[in-house]
């Protein structure tokens, strides 16, 4: 089918120029070192009951912070392609806004595997004792996650009126959704108001799904949502942004 | 004496400006809100000796340390229009004293960052906290002499910065260490040894252990006055530091 | 090529409803260099971004190279070129390479693009250019770059925006003789929106002025001059300048004449027909002429003339 094919020419036009930016990829992962040095210990500290290994419970919730503040800011990348006319003199190609979305989040996911391999590299060093099976599927939860964070990302470079616009927004949309994932702390410390307004957040139920698949877990109901959830943004998202793409006017 | 009235002077020049567009004093606070909302409620339950009020005892001077590390932390980023637009450069050449061109500033920083001191207090006291007037007025105190620290310190790094790009990166990278290591989300009692010395070089962790012992009504422990001489060195040191570079900076 | 019927957009704002293009008709044959003349705000790029697939029309239909631009728009897609105002290049990219891009996208496998590259580059003299980046260059190279972009696919139609927008004569001069050497090698039809009439008199076959979302005339750039503006005749005279005023009013085909100092000036018909007639006249009048001149006119006066007279039109109608 020419949309995958038009979608790999993009992809590897778009990935090349990513992988030589490898300052770019090391800052991504900057937030989420700090958090795991500094951050980490204190928790698994103070969470005596989290059992035996508590870094169980607080790396995948790093993880879903490291995809929400990398993937989520890939709209960046389409600005200036935006500004310059390029995006414009593509959508007069015969290649589908299909293949022009999946090209880029091709890319993007791309350097998120990359930078969710180094962080679970470090959380072994640092004493992450996981089910391998339950961490790679993890793993899918997260990719998803960037999928539908990044085409989001680029519909919303795509729709705001003013570019400078995109980065303050995109903070203001990000912090609650990370406080309100149990990432910091599981939201079962959460009062019942707060809770509920935390079963609105999707990451919620990736954080919650991930955490029983670190543990073994595969045939429990957080797992299950969490995979519905994660499937259903992805899918929406994607056809969401494809039909922005196609109706962007500069 | 002539510095004072010249800081004076552009102090109200700079507030005025600052008044006009009140937003952007909400929208600095934006940050620790949202944590107060969302993550403080949570500390109830996490900290195993905090009950009630005592959780915001404990989270509320951190969180006005956070608000200073990315409010007044910030505030080098108002620097650089002034800058590209040769405004530094003009008010170089006037008479008015480097000092004061420094002051001016800090003094608007800090009345900015007291005004959201107190309604982060405000809307924790709606939360549930409860603190005595006075600890609360003596960690404001620290507040003023954080916001002038940092303040300074941001004015430091925006004239020193070889590109205007580089600033917001920058702050965040530091900023985001200080935090975790000040104790600020939690606290460092339960830090393993590595990490509680480690903290130990964050400055802004005797601050907020201070202000914490302030919360609870201890005023005469060694955390206040550890809290109260670092607050006192930073300011000092930042304005001395701030000064130069005001003197040395070409734009 | 190009057959458009009654193309329509209207864009609805919070102010209410914006109609930028008020159903326009026109066609295009194959092998034609046509051009759309108008100022900024006629609507010409509208009209080319829906005939490019970049806009949805709100009403009409056209049909480019045998496929309906809303039926088929894909189809539309691989045949057309389009080279916009600002131009399409990514500036970080080598220029080869976004060539290559283009070609691939356009359904050629790498050797063909690669070739295609090479033949697009020499085509627009920038082979020397080819391992830069698009950021480094100047207006008149861009351009070229624009353009061998839009081409790399050898379509047999052409849409140009603006194509010699800020670029200075020589490098006009330049884009000119390339969008004349395309046809002539290869029979491309040419569409340029421009509000240069300089351009569209010197390269257009037929010139459609549009004005405020309206086809307001439509010809080849001589027949608009002679049937709309008048000629004018610049005419020197040695001396009695009332009464040579006065003989050259009275000539048929004559619509005005004015004096400064000793050089007349006459608006008339048919200058080159009536300049015999202008002459014998002063001469029976005993005038003595010292030289004479005649003015053709520019598309510049042709447009004056049809939007002015639309506008009083307009005040006409608003009034009634």
């Amino acid at each position: 089918m020419h949309t995958i094919r038009d979608a790999m020419i993009v992809f590897r036009d778009e990935v090349s120029a990513s992988l030589r930016n490898r300052v770019g990829i090391a800052i991504g992962l900057v937030q989420p070192c700090v958090y795991l040095f500094l951050f980490g210990p204190l928790l698994t500290k103070a969470l005596p009951s989290q059992g035996d290994n508590a870094w169980r419970m607080y790396i995948p919730g790093l993880l879903v912070q490291l995809a929400l503040f990398t993937t989520a800011y890939a709209g960046f990348n389409l600005i200036p392609d935006m500004r310059s006319g390029y995006l414009e003199r593509l959508r007069v190609t015969p290649a589908s806004r299909l293949a022009l979305l999946l090209g880029r989040v091709l890319r993007d996911l791309v350097l998120l595997t990359i930078q969710l391999l180094c962080i679970l590299a470090l959380g072994l060093a640092f004493g992450l004792r996981a089910s391998l099976p339950g961490v790679l599927a993890s793993a899918g939860y997260v990719l998803l996650l960037g999928i539908s964070l990044a085409s989001l990302s680029y519909m919303l470079a795509l729709r705001l009126p003013l570019e400078y616009l995109f980065a303050p927004v995109l903070n203001g949309i990000c912090l609650p959704l990370m406080l309100l994932s149990g990432i910091l702390l599981p939201m079962t410390f959460a009062p019942g108001w707060l809770r509920g307004i935390s079963d609105a957040n999707p990451l919620r139920y990736a954080v919650d799904a991930m955490r029983d698949l670190f543990d073994g877990r595969f045939s429990t109901q957080p797992v299950a949502i969490g995979a519905l959830v994660v499937m259903a943004l992805a899918a929406l998202s994607m056809r969401l942004s494809t039909r922005v793409f196609g109706q962007y006017n500069s | 004496m002539q510095i004072i009235s010249d800081s004076v002077l552009l102090f109200r020049r700079h507030l005025d400006t600052t008044m006009k567009s009140k937003i952007s004093i909400l929208i600095g606070m934006v940050q620790p809100v949202l944590y107060l909302l969302l993550f403080g409620p949570m500390l109830e339950k996490a900290l195993p000796d905090a009950s009630g009020s005592n959780a915001w005892q404990m989270y509320v001077p951190g969180l006005l340390v956070q608000l200073g590390l990315f409010g007044a932390g910030y505030a080098g980023f108002n620097l650089i229009p002034d800058m590209r637009a040769g405004v530094i450069e003009r008010m170089r050449v006037t008479p008015i004293s480097r000092l004061a061109l420094l002051l001016g500033r800090v003094m608007r920083d800090a009345v900015v960052m007291l005004i959201q001191a107190v309604m982060l207090t405000l809307v924790a006291v709606g939360f549930g906290l409860r603190a005595p007037l006075v600890g609360v007025v003596g960690s404001f105190v620290m507040v003023l002499a954080l916001a002038i620290s940092l303040a300074s310190m941001s004015y430091l790094l925006a004239l020193s910065l070889p590109t205007e790009y580089l600033f917001a990166p920058v702050v965040n990278t530091v900023a985001l260490p200080l935090l975790l290591l000040s104790g600020i989300l939690l606290p460092m009692t339960f830090a393993p040894g590595w990490l509680s010395v480690l903290s130990h070089f964050s400055p802004f962790r005797y601050i907020v252990d201070g202000m914490r012992d302030l919360f609870l009504g201890h005023y005469a422990t060694r955390s206040v006055l550890e809290g109260a001489i670092v607050a006192g060195v930073l300011v000092v040191g930042s304005l001395a530091l701030g000064t130069r570079k005001f003197v040395q900076a070409n734009s | 090529m190009i057959q458009v019927r009654g193309l329509t957009k209207t864009f609805s704002s919070k102010k209410g409803n914006v109609t930028a293009v008020a159903g326009v008709d026109f066609e295009v044959g194959a092998g034609e260099i046509v051009g759309f003349l108008g100022p900024n705000g006629a609507g010409k790029t509208t009209t080319m971004r829906m005939l490019t697939t970049l806009l949805k029309p709100s009403g009409g239909s056209a049909v480019i190279a045998g496929h309906d631009l809303l039926r088929a728009s894909g189809e539309v897609r691989r045949t057309i070129g389009y080279v916009s105002q600002t131009g399409g290049a990514k500036p970080a990219a080598i220029i080869r390479n976004d060539i290559v891009l283009q070609g691939r996208l356009h359904g050629m496998s790498k050797s063909e693009a690669h070739a295609r590259a090479d033949a697009v580059l020499a085509e627009f003299e920038i082979e020397d250019l080819a391992e830069r980046t698009a950021a480094t260059l100047s207006g008149g190279q861009r351009r070229r770059v624009d353009m061998a972009l839009g081409l790399v696919h050898r379509p047999p139609v052409l849409f140009l925006d603006e194509p010699t927008a800020n670029l200075d004569p020589q490098s006009r001069a330049l884009v000119w003789s390339h969008i004349r050497r395309l046809r002539e090698e290869h029979g491309t039809t040419v569409f340029i929106s421009t509000h240069y009439l300089d351009e569209a008199d010197n390269l257009c076959d037929r010139v459609l002025i549009i004005d405020r979302g309206r086809v307001v005339a439509e010809d080849t750039p001589e027949q608009l001059k002679a049937a709309i503006a008048h000629d004018t005749v610049q005419i020197d005279v040695a001396d009695a300048v009332d009464r040579a005023v006065e003989t050259l009013a009275r000539v048929d085909g004559v619509h005005s004449v004015s004096a400064d100092g000793n050089s007349l000036s006459l608006a008339c018909d048919q200058a080159d027909q009536n300049l015999s007639v202008l002459l014998r006249q002063l001469d029976l009048a005993e005038v003595r002429v010292e030289s004479v001149r005649v003015v053709k006119p520019s598309l510049d006066d042709v447009f004056m003339a049809i939007t002015h007279r639309g506008r009083t039109e307009a005040t006409e109608h608003a009034h009634a």
